[in-house]
């Protein structure tokens, strides 16, 4: 049995404008101590859907689909059982370091609150074992850092603090929302790499959450590519890299300015765009989301929603929801 | 003869004080930037990398002259910013503009496009020297039009605000209000990387044509290596406040010499 199986997940939102489908049928499985990544960008429901599995979901919104995680349906669970899973079995870093942390208790005491909360350690145990985490993710000069508050830690040693609070308890499952996005380039790959270390040490599962394609190569197995609120393309993230098969994925790769991009004069190439601009979840239209934007659209794409189309071998389980999966055929040259 | 450059920067340095340790002990000092010289041709623009607490953003600052070097000099189309009269300064500045990082931060959510983008013509080119473009509403509206035409924006956004629009053309519209002085050199500090993929392509593709059709120069900072690659025909490597190497793009990120290129190469994903 996965640790984790989403299925047919549809969340909507109250809004100004009424209700919104925000996420309109997301369903994947995770394994135990597997690693999977959720990519899309702003609006696309990534961030939703980790705080639907964290029970987090902003007041009024209803949820519908089956969620369940071990041996808990997510979807009935009240705040109290929600209050002994998290941060005990399924634990969040969050995009902001500091946002995230109270700016008015020492670093010492938020990496040992889980440990009280969940495991009922004493408070001179607690401080030991939030010693022992701070080294673990490498904050230096830990034992002094103890009792810092979060304003005198850069960035990185904040997200490192992160990190320990939610590894504090030994989560199954940690959910990584953006978690070096308010990093440098050169830190990011740094305190992404320890994170992936940590979880592969402790054989957690992982859900890491992004909008940056480059990061997610060579660092996660499967990869789902997410676009107005639905899976649109998932697979093995090797496989999904070199396929490209929604005109999505493509889209988002040929995006990207990659170093020494160069005409055969010399010049720099214009970078790849993709025309107009992510629909309005009030108003979608029937069909593909992403019709109006994609090159390859057929009337069919327009009217009726694609379902998965089987690519490559069937042993991968790579899909992708279009017609026309496949067409926009990646270009020679990888990454 | 050769022409002169746009911007000097010569022997740049700053330093901030630190609160103090103990009582009676001075405040340390800390060099945010040591000995930065560099020359910047119109229509070239310049990348500025490195890593963070290297210095880029306070080389931002001292040129866009909006706080004082401790030593050196800076100087636009041979003007010392740091030396010349508050009114003088306040005149060069429609010459050089600066787009930030955050287009959600950089717009003011309770003025209209109109306002925020033709802002700078009001303070910068001022009543004394040109009266009309304040007194006229018809002129000022014109003019920003005219940028917002410059960034594929229409003339119709003119009166809305900015939660009405996307974040890339959030961005567009702090680039109009760049443009809008027709300035010669725009500082853009990380002007993409709050945006989404698709969208960053969008906006640098704007820039590139911006420098192409209205001879625009930049100073760009960023630590996206193959932004700067994109967008830049020279490239200067910051590390603890000094330049360690400086070169064009295909030369630097492909030969780097200094360890500290190398880990900012290293850091780029898909590469080495």
């Amino acid at each position: 049995m996965s640790l984790l199986e989403v299925d047919d997940l549809r969340v909507s939102l109250r809004t100004a404008q009424g209700p919104v489908q925000a996420l309109r049928g997301v369903s994947f499985k995770l394994e135990r101590g597997a690693t999977l990544g959720l990519i899309g960008e702003s609006g696309c429901g990534k961030s939703l859907t980790a705080l639907a599995l964290m029970g987090l979901l902003p007041e009024g919104a209803t949820v519908q689909g089956r969620l369940r995680f071990d041996d808990l349906d997510l979807a009935t669970l009240g705040e109290r059982d929600w209050c002994r899973l998290r941060g005990q079995r399924i634990a969040m870093v969050f995009q902001e370091p500091m946002t995230a942390l109270n700016p008015l208790h020492t670093v010492g005491r938020q990496v040992a609150e889980p440990l009280r909360l969940h495991r009922g350690l004493s408070p001179g145990a607690a401080r030991a074992e939030a010693l022992r985490l701070l080294e673990r993710v490498r904050l230096p000069q830990a034992a002094q850092r103890l009792g810092a508050y979060p304003h005198q830690l850069s960035g990185g040693q904040r997200q490192r603090v992160l990190i320990a609070a939610a590894l504090a308890c030994g989560p199954q499952l940690l959910v990584a929302d953006e978690p070096t996005s308010a990093l440098d380039a050169t830190l990011q790959r740094e305190v992404l790499d320890l994170l992936l270390q940590l979880v592969a040490e402790d054989g957690m599962a992982l859900l890491l959450i992004s909008h940056d394609l480059g990061l997610m190569a060579d660092r996660v197995q499967r990869l789902l590519v997410m676009y107005a609120g639905r899976v649109v393309e998932a697979g093995p993230t090797a496989q999904v890299f070199a396929q490209r098969a929604h005109p999505y994925t493509q889209g988002l790769y040929a995006a990207r300015p990659r170093l020494g991009q160069r005409l055969p004069d010399g010049q720099r190439p214009r970078l790849a765009t993709i025309p107009g601009r992510v629909p309005d979840l009030a108003a979608l239209p029937p069909g593909c989301a992403f019709a109006e934007r994609c090159a390859l659209a057929l009337d069919a794409c327009r009217t009726g929603q694609p379902a998965a189309m089987s690519i490559g071998p069937a042993h991968a389980v790579h899909a992708a929801w279009c017609l026309r999966a496949g067409m926009a055929a990646p270009q020679a040259g990888a990454a | 003869m050769k022409a002169a450059p746009l911007l000097q920067v010569q022997g740049l340095s700053r330093a901030y004080r630190l609160p103090r340790q103990r009582l009676w002990s001075a405040p340390p000092l800390v060099w945010a930037l040591q000995g930065v010289s560099f020359e910047l041709q119109a229509g070239r623009s310049l990348g500025v990398v490195g890593e963070s607490g290297s210095g880029k953003s306070t080389l931002a600052r001292l040129v866009m002259a909006l706080e004082p070097p401790t030593q050196g000099r800076v100087l636009m189309q041979g003007q010392d910013l740091h030396a010349i009269a508050p009114a003088a300064l306040r005149a060069a500045r429609s010459r050089f503009q600066m787009v930030f990082q955050d287009p959600y931060g950089a717009l003011d959510p309770r003025r209209s496009v109109l306002q925020t983008v033709s802002e700078p013509l009001g303070l910068l080119e001022g009543g004394a020297r040109n009266p009309a473009l304040i007194t006229d509403p018809s002129a000022l509206r014109a003019r920003a039009a005219e940028a917002l035409d410059a960034v594929g924006l229409r003339a119709a956004d003119l009166d809305k605000l900015p939660h009405e629009f996307s974040g890339g053309q959030r961005q567009r519209i702090a680039i109009a209000r760049a443009l809008i002085t027709r300035p010669a050199l725009i500082v853009a500090d990380e002007p993409v990387s709050a945006l989404d993929v698709s969208v960053q392509a969008q906006v640098l593709n704007l820039m590139a044509d911006l420098q192409r059709s209205h001879g625009v120069t930049y100073l760009l900072i960023s630590h996206d290596l193959a932004v700067v690659d994109h967008l830049c025909s020279d490239v200067v490597v910051l590390h603890e406040g000094r330049i360690v190497e400086q070169g064009a793009p295909e030369q630097v990120f492909t030969r780097p010499q200094h360890p500290c290129t190398q880990r900012l190469l290293a850091a780029v994903p898909g590469a080495a």
